[in-house]
């Protein structure tokens, strides 16, 4: 039986940059079945969504993007799919990786990691100090797994069964948590860890997804949920 | 130093004052319980202040053998003192009872982003089997 990989498109009033991306995504990878996670967008994105063949998971409110691509692994359980992809809507991912994530997952890893920052990615550019604090983020999570990982915050990401299995119930909604603790759950939780190179684009459309003050106020909040949820762990280990 | 003894300073008429505005903020709080406005828990704790605070005003040595008890000097700091560590706690307690109600909205609402999903969908593609066990959450 031939594996079924679901692309999981999380996206916040993004009609603008939508269509070029799932445009992309069908001449890149047409095998590809995609569901776009409509996350309570006041634009037309679900209708962009549809319009561009993708099935179309609507929120009545914005909850986040963690809330939004846990209801796309959601989707992918209840129909049986065997991998996830979650791919930005603002065409930052280059279709081209989705092939290398996959790779990945086929040499046994559970989570692939797009990286931004890995060895033989190429170069890309994001400010010096969204730099320092993703490499803190970084050398937190190495420090906590013990594995060669240098972007943690990227949302390129591929998942298989087993991953997806335990996400559909832990993914965290919180921005950064999203991203980061959520690959400390997985590590937690035995699933392994691998980190692709992978170019990327400036944004097409849309804005960043944060400013700085409350950049730094969602760094401080995850640190206690890493805290937190680390004195949790030893408190189930020791039980 | 001029012994002003704290009990000399309330009036009667404060006295009067508190226990009527207690017995309205009772009256108000049985009001919205019956209206189905307010669940009984919720009264339950709002009643309680009440029930302390009312001997507390109509017996105001009451608060003065207490804080003699407790070893405070000024007795209306003991009042003071009940009254934040009260508000903390029940602020703490919204607090909790906010995440958990965020995390079930949001269940909620990724549970009706797929099932709207599945309605919309042609009949035939539809999966046949039986609709996926409901989430739970993971606290």
């Amino acid at each position: 039986m031939p594996i079924r990989t679901l692309a999981v498109i999380p996206a916040f009033n993004e009609e603008s940059s939508l269509p070029a991306t799932l445009r992309e995504l069908r001449a890149a990878a047409p095998e590809l079945a995609v569901a776009v996670v409509d996350d309570g967008s006041t634009d037309a994105t679900s209708a962009a969504a549809r319009a561009g063949g993708a099935t179309t998971l609507r929120h009545p409110f914005n909850l986040g993007v963690g809330a939004a691509v846990r209801t796309g692994l959601r989707y992918a359980l209840e129909r049986d799919f065997d991998r996830v992809v979650v791919v930005d809507a603002d065409g930052q991912h280059d279709a081209a990786g989705i092939a290398a994530l996959c790779r990945a997952l086929d040499d046994g890893a559970s989570v692939a990691l797009g990286s931004r920052f890995g060895t033989g990615s190429p170069h890309y550019d994001i400010g010096a100090m969204r730099r320092r604090g993703q490499q803190l983020l970084a050398g937190v999570v190495r420090r906590l797994t013990h594995r060669e990982l240098t972007d943690v915050t990227s949302g390129f990401r591929a998942f298989d069964r087993k991953a997806l299995e335990f996400l559909a119930a832990e993914y965290p909604a919180e921005f950064l948590a999203d991203t980061v603790e959520v690959l400390l759950k997985c590590h937690a939780a035995g699933l392994a860890i691998v980190e692709v190179p992978i170019a990327m684009r400036p944004r097409s459309g849309g804005r960043p997804s944060s400013r700085h003050l409350k950049l730094l106020i969602n760094y401080l909040r995850l640190l206690i949920g890493i805290a937190s949820w680390r004195w949790r762990r030893s408190i189930g280990g020791s039980s | 130093m001029a012994a002003i003894h704290w009990r000399f300073v309330m009036s009667t008429r404060a006295h009067i004052v508190v226990i009527v505005a207690t017995a309205i903020t009772i009256g108000v709080i049985f009001r919205l319980v019956r209206l189905q406005q307010l669940r009984s828990k919720y009264a339950l704790l709002w009643l309680s202040i009440a029930i302390v605070l009312v001997p507390l005003a109509a017996w105001p040595r009451l608060l003065e053998w207490l804080s003699a008890r407790l070893g405070i000097a000024y007795a209306p700091t003991t009042l003071l003192l009940a009254a934040c560590a009260f508000l903390f706690a029940v602020a703490v307690h919204f607090s909790w009872e906010l995440s958990r109600l965020e995390a079930r909205t949001r269940t909620l609402a990724e549970e009706i982003a797929l099932l709207r999903t599945r309605l919309e969908e042609p009949s035939e593609s539809r999966p046949t089997d039986a609709l996926p066990p409901l989430l739970r959450d993971a606290e």
